[in-house]
């Protein structure tokens, strides 16, 4: 064992050597190892931001949440044209279900619209906007940077309130002061109650919050709605999520009975879960996981190709060093031993500088608003990829050199 | 006492269909503290005889007995460990890593026999300064002359204690001068105590020693003790 040790001490130090001696070819050939471990990091490091960016969509809408809706959002198993004939959810079905459930925290309806929203010179296009009532709040996590939500008075008036998301309050009023102001969607006056904080959900695209404005559900009927759709969604949140359970059979029997169901009829509608988007979401990550993987990965082979076919050189070079080696007593272990650390410590150092270019690269990506954080994660898995590049793109160079009878190598010119 | 026993060992190559005897029926021994020159014309099998020799390739034939163990029956690692514990080499071409510091080159051999860098480092220092070159033991192989050189690689061969200094036409990259010095080395070493065996083609080298075996066509010609041995002063 200690032999063991002191030969792989030594063996390092001859490697450190042989590198320091072939200085130009060394950076040449780490260049590969570079470029393959820093896009393995940064790619990593970007699809856990996407993660824990769809993870903070996720929260910030409530994890406890179930929504009624006449589509089921991740099910595939119901045919689309079966759920295109249910009808409509409506706010009767809502006020009924409301007046019968017992377990639900909170519940609100909620129906959507998108438009654009104007003040004075400025508009922003496409915005989402949510009607719903004054209970809305309750069923999510979000919170106020100033105002607050309408009111059940100003809820129950369908009065032309609105609370905006961060973002559209940023591209409105550049410099601030969006309360109290008085807003067009769609051409109809609302005045700003509330704006809410930044949810720094980019990923969820319409659907983030930041995005979204919100109004009482009378307006949407009244202004943003076409009479052919007045469907809601009905918005539940379960006292904690040991009670999404119960609170969803509830649900089931409540609506069967508010949408007068016989016992043998079908469900005309569906209860969407958090759970769904989460798997959804983790398929959708999933893919692109594989898929950045892959690419990355294959500029690692390259770099690793790099490696095998400058150590082939190297052998070839020092076939005489070689014949020295063993002619004075270096067995075939040791130089197989000496060419393998040789490259693993040329991955490794390509691997080190590598992480930094990926933490410098990380950083410059993250002034653009995309959320990357290298971790303790990202040093371990480039140490451990540069490791394992080497010694496998090594090995074969190197039991060359292990191979090679020492009287021709002393006689190779 | 034998220190080299070889009995009958021939060497034979297969070169196409056509077998090469490059030693064909060698016998010799070698005793401690001798001083032996092996000549022979090219082609008269004195390279193998000495590859054979310095452990770096077995027989086809034969028996080599190197101070009671079978060299003719070893694996490649117990040849490796052979040449480093008993063999030191001296190079026509010096054969120094040409990257490394005389002190780097002369600790080598040390390193693979698993000496510790303490010890390594004194061992090595005094084999510099045995050969002279005490001033000289940062220098690479580039730095220092072609005399020097050759005294790097006599430290380098020397450093292990081995029993045998094998010694490939040393002299042949040298002018006469420096070749002289680098002969009087040997004889300082042999006077020392230890066995040194010579291979050359030339004649007035050979006669540093002290017996002269020649070879031709794979065989012992003729195995002659010196009369008029030089002895450099």
């Amino acid at each position: 064992m200690k032999n063991l040790l002191f030969e792989i001490k030594e063996g390092l130090l001859i490697s450190l050597k042989a590198i320091r001696a072939n200085k130009a070819r060394s950076v040449l050939t780490t260049l590969g190892i570079i470029i393959g471990v820093a896009s393995v990091v940064l790619m990593s490091t970007a699809i856990k931001g996407i993660d824990q960016s769809f993870q903070a969509g996720v929260a910030s809408l409530g994890s406890d949440n179930l929504y009624i809706d006449k589509w089921a959002w991740f099910d595939n198993d119901i045919p689309w044209w079966e759920m295109r004939n249910r009808k409509d959810i409506t706010m009767e079905d809502f006020r009924a279900y409301k007046d019968l459930a017992k377990l639900p925290i909170s519940i609100a309806p909620s129906a959507n619209s998108q438009r654009t929203i104007k003040y004075e010179e400025r508009s922003v296009q496409f915005v989402f906007i949510t009607g719903t009532d004054f209970n809305y709040i309750n069923t999510t996590n979000l919170s106020f940077d100033e105002g607050r939500f309408f009111t059940e008075l100003e809820s129950n008036g369908g009065r032309s309130v609105v609370v905006l998301g961060s973002e559209i309050s940023k591209k409105l009023f550049p410099q601030g002061g969006a309360l109290n102001q008085l807003i067009k969607i769609g051409g109809n006056r609302f005045k700003v109650v509330g704006v809410l904080e930044e949810q720094g959900s980019w990923v969820m695209g319409g659907w983030n919050p930041d995005n979204q404005a919100y109004v009482p559900i009378q307006n949407i009927f009244k202004y943003f709605v076409s009479r052919h759709s007045n469907g809601i969604t009905i918005n539940i949140r379960a006292e904690n999520s040991q009670m999404v359970e119960s609170t969803k059979e509830e649900a089931l029997g409540i609506m069967r009975r508010v949408r007068g169901l016989k016992y043998d009829e079908k469900n005309d509608f569906s209860i969407n879960q958090q759970e769904g988007l989460l798997t959804n979401i983790n398929e959708t990550v999933g893919v692109i996981q594989i898929a950045g993987l892959l690419i990355t990965g294959l500029a690692l082979f390259v770099g690793a190709i790099g490696i095998m076919n400058i150590m082939f050189v190297s052998v070839k070079e020092r076939t005489r060093e070689i014949g020295i080696r063993k002619a004075i007593g270096a067995t075939k272990r040791t130089i197989l031993g000496q060419f393998i650390s040789e490259s693993a410590i040329i991955c490794l150092i390509g691997g080190m500088i590598g992480l930094g270019v990926a933490i410098i690269g990380s950083m410059i990506i993250a002034q653009f608003d995309f959320p990357v954080t290298i971790d303790i994660d990202a040093v371990i898995l480039a140490v451990t990829i540069s490791l394992i590049t080497g010694v496998i793109s090594g090995f074969a160079p190197a039991y060359t050199a292990a191979k090679l009878d020492p009287v021709d190598a002393l006689r190779y010119e | 006492m034998n220190i080299i026993n070889i009995e009958h060992i021939a060497k034979i190559y297969q070169v196409g269909s056509e077998e090469v005897h490059a030693l064909a029926d060698v016998s010799l021994r070698i005793n401690k503290n001798e001083y032996v020159a092996i000549m022979g014309p090219s082609g008269s099998g004195k390279s193998t005889l000495m590859n054979i020799l310095g452990c770096l390739d077995t027989p086809t034939k034969g028996l080599y007995d190197f101070s009671g163990e079978n060299v003719s029956q070893m694996n490649d690692n117990e040849l490796a460990s052979i040449r480093n514990r008993q063999i030191g080499f001296v190079f026509q071409t010096f054969n120094l890593l040409a990257r490394s510091d005389a002190l780097h080159n002369v600790e080598l051999p040390l390193i693979y026999a698993g000496v510790s860098s303490h010890e390594r480092r004194e061992r090595a220092e005094a084999a510099l300064e045995n050969v002279g070159l005490k001033d000289r033991m940062t220098h690479k192989p580039n730095e220092l002359s072609g005399g020097q050189r050759q005294r790097v690689a006599v430290a380098r061969a020397l450093v292990t204690n081995p029993s045998i200094i094998l010694a490939d036409e040393p002299t042949g990259n040298l002018d006469t001068k420096t070749g002289e010095d680098i002969m009087r080395l040997f004889h300082e070493i042999h006077e020392a105590g230890n066995t040194i065996i010579l291979v050359t083609h030339e004649e007035y080298i050979a006669e540093h020693a002290a017996r002269i075996i020649r070879l031709r066509d794979g065989l012992v010609e003729r195995d002659e003790v010196v009369i008029n041995r030089y002895i450099p002063v």
